[in-house]
């Protein structure tokens, strides 16, 4: 009984990087879903993205891994653009993960603009953020 | 010089767009020509790598910074993606032409505006159709959503929050779609297309694949407004104005659709698709219920453009469903009607440009009396109708013609009833309209000969919106007329060798 | 049997001289100019076809292809025995008609006119289009395109019940195409891999018995102009149209379309053997049986005289079907002449109708009490009419009959005799009283109308001339009777 239950500690320990974004997608996705207040929904989206930006960041990292810098000392050749092929790839995070996850911060963060931007839009149109009293008010004519 | 071309196509539109935006504040007036320039280097250069690349047989490549692939973003153009790009500047340039009036009229001080996202929003779309990365595409696709977003918003009053709407469903289709690329990522190493393709045979029976096929397949699921995530499209684009609407529903739901063959045939393979995980049947069943759900629902409409976009969504439906059939003649048909119906929906919305121009309305109403005070503007929607009906020489009736053979071909006799269904369908819903413009108002004039062509008040629509109009119209015939050749020569060295 | 083609622009120049003069007829300023380039293309028509037939009675056929769509199909024309059959008739017809719509609409001061000309213009295209087609593909272009061209015909008026008639037109007609030919047209070319018209079809080999009737089955009702029950319902609404409409379209063209339609499908594409073989003739000619005898018991109970025609016609169209379904050399030659006999017998008769409301006012037979004292040349006409459909010398109709009955006795299906008998027996039934009515009943004499004693003049010549052609068809039925020798020969192989 206890192997069984050091099994399940173990499974959700070594994928706890996933987990956390599944669950943090889905808040995010039932806030984008469920909520009523538009404002809401878009906090909802974002922490909807924000979880694939953790997904992302969290694959690349590794167990001993350091940031993916090279100090000039480590080349050994007099050429100083070259990259010295002692330069041991497993000691360094995956760096292409983070400079994709940064474009999409930048695409997360242009969505948000927009997204408030139509918010005050509606906002100013409706003079409520909350969809059901909007929703009155458009089978209302 | 034509090997930067790939790179030119995206470059010029994406420039031109951030010099309109700072533009707009100097001179408004300039805004407009140079907009039209940029999209007319665009299309000339899609031209120009689409007659290399059926002449050559080979596709084209360009490495962006220099880099090769599978390190650096490359940019790949073979026929199916040249095909697709012509398409793409041609729409947007017709339409930004012809747009040109109501752009005026309608948005006033933000026409700079407007155009500086109209032009983002297209080379979006050619950097999707172009890109041979799984994440650059991911890239291009949020930037052609977000530029669709502020597109849709300056439409009606309603239209900010159909725009909201259409958002927050489109954000959750690209991200999936993200995390559809990030599974891949963490299977194969790899992002760059051809790359993956190489790597993923080897990895069939992983559950991070399926996974990954999943999320890319649901993401552009939702994108492409197929049943029942399709929610956002009809607000969206109902409530747009004329001229974006002229430019987002023609392409987008198509564009999508290109990218989902796309992923299937060049990423993930056919073996994969059709063979490991045999989703063929479902994806059919899924169009199925599309097209069913598309024709019935436009019956219900009132509203001229709400109606177009349901007969959006049943056409989508056409081309999922005759990619999944997956067969020579399924897949031919999905692909030609990929150009078919991005055509057709640029007719019917201009038609719909015109009508709200002239008669300051968008409901069915407004076609009362048409045949007679706008002929030749009713003769091309006329036209456009039976594209979309399928009636000979139009090209709607060839894509049908493979569609109903891959149908035959593969035994799904349903997919065949859907699509017969679907076009008795659109006939009903346009000759209630043709019945509109001909016979109401009801008058009493059943005798008097009225004379020649000019009296009786034929206020047509301005030159500048009739022109191109009458163009795109006629060109459905000629698109219908060649469209054995556009297969044979173009679409079928887009089909994987192994598909009968 | 391989037939000697020739090279040459004729079938599309045909199609094409109607089209190219709606411009014209558009912008014309005078209304007789305007005629005039009607009868222009009606008379360039005509000559371009008559131009043809010396080769195609000897045997030639004149082919052409005017687009390669797909490498092995194309908009293509094939000018053979049985297409010129049917281009003569509808084409020598255009020219009769449009001498009747003159004088038609203008003495009921008709509007829109230029329109209902151009359109005239744009279906008779079809037709010949339809007439010389060379493959299944531009059989189903120019079918429709016909079905679009005749629609603002057929709602002229445009009023109310123009438009439900046109509804019910449109049901049936595109339904009948779209939902069914369409389809049955895909199959065909998924198992066969070609839809040219050929000798003995294209089916053997390629499709068993019951996918062979099925696809039989969804031609014949697919293609709804032909009036099969209960494809026809149609036709009886598409009364509300101007007569020479009427006249032209529905006892000519439009229906015959379908008539042809079915049975170049029958014979080109299904072939003559496999009908037999699968025993699909039967049951089609049973089909066309029931059409017939239900059709002119229906005819009875009309009383207004369109209608009532209308549902003749509807009985006369299943006679062309059955002849060719009895499958003998008799029995084919007799149903496609009917083509041409019925043609010219049923014009005339749709004139008289429509003479006399031009004349009177007068829509029902109860109402022609008399009418023969005051129109005695439209009755006569009529009387002629009424004879060759019925089938009695001395009248081009006796001859299409007399083939058919011989059809019946070749094949030895007897049951089919006894429906031709029963039906040309109602078919007198229906229409001598109308002839009775009007010659041998006393006019009370506050019905007496005196706006106008006979037709137009215009309507007048037209019906004269058609009635007169019934009539020396009977005495020399060429070149009909040896088109359809020679396509019946082509169809047997």
């Amino acid at each position: 009984m206890r192997g069984y239950n050091m099994d399940l500690l173990n499974l959700i320990a070594a994928k706890a990087n996933y987990w956390t974004y599944i669950i943090l997608m889905m808040v995010g996705f039932y806030a984008l879903i469920a909520k009523n207040n538009l404002v809401k929904k878009i906090v909802g989206m974002t922490i909807f993205q924000t979880a694939v930006l953790l997904f992302y960041v969290s694959m690349s990292t590794k167990k001993g891994g350091t940031i993916p810098i090279l100090h000039h000392g480590e080349t050994t050749s007099l050429d100083p653009g070259h990259v010295s092929a002692l330069v041991n790839v497993a000691d360094y995070v995956n760096p292409l993960p983070h400079v994709l996850m940064l474009t999409a911060i930048v695409v997360g963060v242009a969505t948000l603009g927009v997204a408030l931007s139509l918010a005050i839009k509606v906002y100013k149109t409706y003079g409520t953020l909350e969809e059901d009293e909007i929703n009155l008010q458009l089978r209302n004519g | 010089m034509l090997n930067t071309f790939p790179a030119i196509i995206i470059v010029v539109p994406l420039l031109a767009a951030l010099l309109i935006a700072g533009i707009s504040f100097i001179d408004r007036r300039a805004c407009f020509p140079i907009g039209v320039a940029a999209l007319l280097i665009s299309f000339a250069g899609a031209v120009a790598m689409l007659v290399n690349v059926v002449s050559t047989g080979v596709a084209m490549e360009y490495r962006f910074g220099g880099w090769a692939g599978p390190m650096g973003i490359v940019y790949v153009i073979d026929h199916l993606s040249a095909l697709v790009l012509v398409v793409i500047t041609g729409i947007a340039l017709v339409n930004l032409v012809s747009s040109r009036q109501t752009i005026i009229d309608e948005l006033k001080e933000k026409d700079g505006a407007f155009v500086a996202l109209y032009l983002l929003f297209t080379a979006g779309l050619v950097g999707m159709t172009a890109t041979g990365d799984a994440f650059n595409l991911y890239v291009l696709l949020e930037i052609t959503s977000l530029s669709g977003y502020a597109l849709i918003g300056l439409g009606s009053e309603r239209a900010p929050l159909a725009s909201l709407k259409y958002l927050f469903l489109g954000t959750i289709g690209a991200t999936f779609y993200l995390v559809g690329v990030g599974y891949l990522y963490i299977a194969t190493g790899s992002l760059n297309m051809v790359d993956l393709a190489t790597i993923i045979p080897g990895l069939m029976d992983s559950g991070v694949i399926l996974f990954a096929f999943i999320f890319c397949m649901t993401g552009l699921f939702v994108k492409m407004a197929m049943f029942p995530v399709h929610g956002w499209l009809p607000g969206a684009y109902s409530e747009a104005s004329s001229p974006a609407a002229g430019l987002i529903a023609p392409l987008t739901t198509k564009v999508m659709i290109y990218i989902l063959i796309r992923i299937c045939l060049s990423v993930f393979s056919v073996e994969y698709v059709f063979a490991n995980l045999d989703v063929g049947q479902i994806m059919v069943w899924l169009a199925i219920a599309t097209i069913v759900f598309g024709s019935v629902s436009a019956l219900a409409q009132t509203n001229y453009r709400r109606m177009l976009t349901y007969i959006i969504i049943a056409e989508v439906g056409y081309m999922v469903g005759g990619f999944f059939l997956g067969n020579k003649m399924g897949m031919s048909g999905a692909m030609l009607h990929i150009v078919n119906d991005a055509v057709m929906t640029l007719c019917l919305f201009m038609v719909a440009g015109i009508v709200v121009n002239r008669m300051k309305t968008d409901d069915r109403d407004g076609f009362k009396g048409l045949f007679r005070s706008m002929p030749f503007t009713m003769a091309g929607f006329v036209l456009a109708a039976l594209s979309i009906i399928g009636v000979p020489p139009t090209c709607g009736f060839f894509s049908k013609w493979y569609l109903i053979l891959g149908g035959v071909a593969a035994g799904n006799y349903w997919f065949v009833a859907a699509l017969i269904f679907s076009s008795l369908v659109n006939a009903v819903l346009f000759f209630r309209l043709f019945e509109i413009a001909y016979f109401e108002p009801f008058g009493d004039d059943h005798h008097g000969e009225s004379p020649g062509a000019g009296a009786v008040g034929i206020k047509e629509a301005p030159m500048i919106m009739l022109l191109p109009f009458l163009a795109v119209s006629f060109l459905l015939i000629v698109l219908g007329v060649y469209s054995g050749r556009i297969v044979t020569n173009i679409i079928y060295f887009a089909i994987p060798g192994g598909i009968i | 049997m391989t037939m000697e083609t020739i090279l040459s622009v004729k079938p599309l120049l045909a199609v094409l001289v109607s089209l190219a003069v709606i411009p014209f007829i558009v912008l014309s300023k005078d209304r007789n100019v305007r005629e005039g380039w009607t009868f222009f293309a009606g008379a360039a028509k005509f000559l371009l076809i008559l131009s043809m037939l010396p080769a195609v009675l000897k045997g030639k056929d004149v082919v052409y292809t005017a687009v390669q769509i797909f490498p092995n199909l194309g908009i293509a024309f094939r000018v053979d025995a049985f297409g010129m059959l049917f281009a003569l008739v509808a084409s020598s017809l255009w020219i009769i008609t449009s001498i009747y719509s003159v004088g038609y609409m203008r003495s009921l001061d008709e509007h829109s006119q230029t329109r209902y000309f151009s359109f005239f213009a744009v279906a008779l295209s079809a037709t010949i289009g339809v007439a010389f087609s060379a493959n299944l593909l531009t059989l189903y272009l120019f079918y429709e395109m016909l079905s679009l061209a005749t629609y603002p015909l057929v709602t002229h008026h445009q009023d109310k019940e123009a438009r439900s008639s046109g509804r019910k037109y449109l049901l049936y007609i595109l339904g009948g195409s779209i939902g069914l030919a369409l389809p049955a047209m895909m199959i065909t070319y998924h198992f066969t891999g070609t839809l040219d018209f050929t000798t003995q079809g294209v089916m053997v080999g390629n499709i068993n018995s019951g996918l062979a009737l099925l696809l039989s089955l969804m031609f014949l009702f697919g293609f709804a102009k032909v009036g099969i029950m209960p494809m026809h319902s149609w036709l009886p609404a598409a009364m509300v149209a101007p007569t020479p409409v009427s006249a032209l379209l529905h006892a000519v063209a439009v229906v015959k379309v379908g008539a042809f339609s079915v049975v170049r499908v029958l014979t080109g594409i299904v072939g003559v053997d496999l009908l037999a073989q699968y025993h699909i003739s039967w049951i089609i000619a049973a089909i066309a049986s029931i059409t017939i005898v239900v059709a002119s018991l229906i005819a009875l109970s009309q009383d207004e005289l369109k209608r009532r025609l209308a549902f003749s016609t509807i009985g006369q169209l299943s006679y062309i079907v059955l002849g060719v379904t009895l499958l003998s050399t008799s029995g084919m030659t007799g149903g496609i002449l009917h083509i041409a006999m019925h043609a010219f017998g049923k014009i005339t008769l749709f004139f008289c109708a429509g003479a006399i409301f031009c004349a009177t006012g007068i829509k029902n037979i109860s109402e022609m009490k008399g009418l023969g004292r005051q129109m005695p040349i439209t009755m006569t006409a009529f009387l002629i009419g009424s004879l060759s459909v019925i089938g009695l010398p001395p009248c081009g109709g006796f001859i299409s009959k007399w083939y058919l009955v011989l059809g019946t006795v070749e094949s030895g299906q007897l049951i089919f005799l006894l429906v031709l008998l029963v039906s040309s027996l109602l078919n007198a039934a229906y229409f001598l009283p109308v002839f009775y009515n009007a010659f041998f009943v006393r006019r009370s004499e506050e019905l007496l109308d005196n706006r106008l004693n006979e037709a137009p003049r215009w309507c007048l010549v037209a019906l004269m001339i058609t009635s007169g052609i019934s009539i020396v068809l009977f005495f020399y039925p060429q070149p009909f009777l040896n088109l359809a020798k020679l396509a019946v020969a082509a169809a047997v192989g």
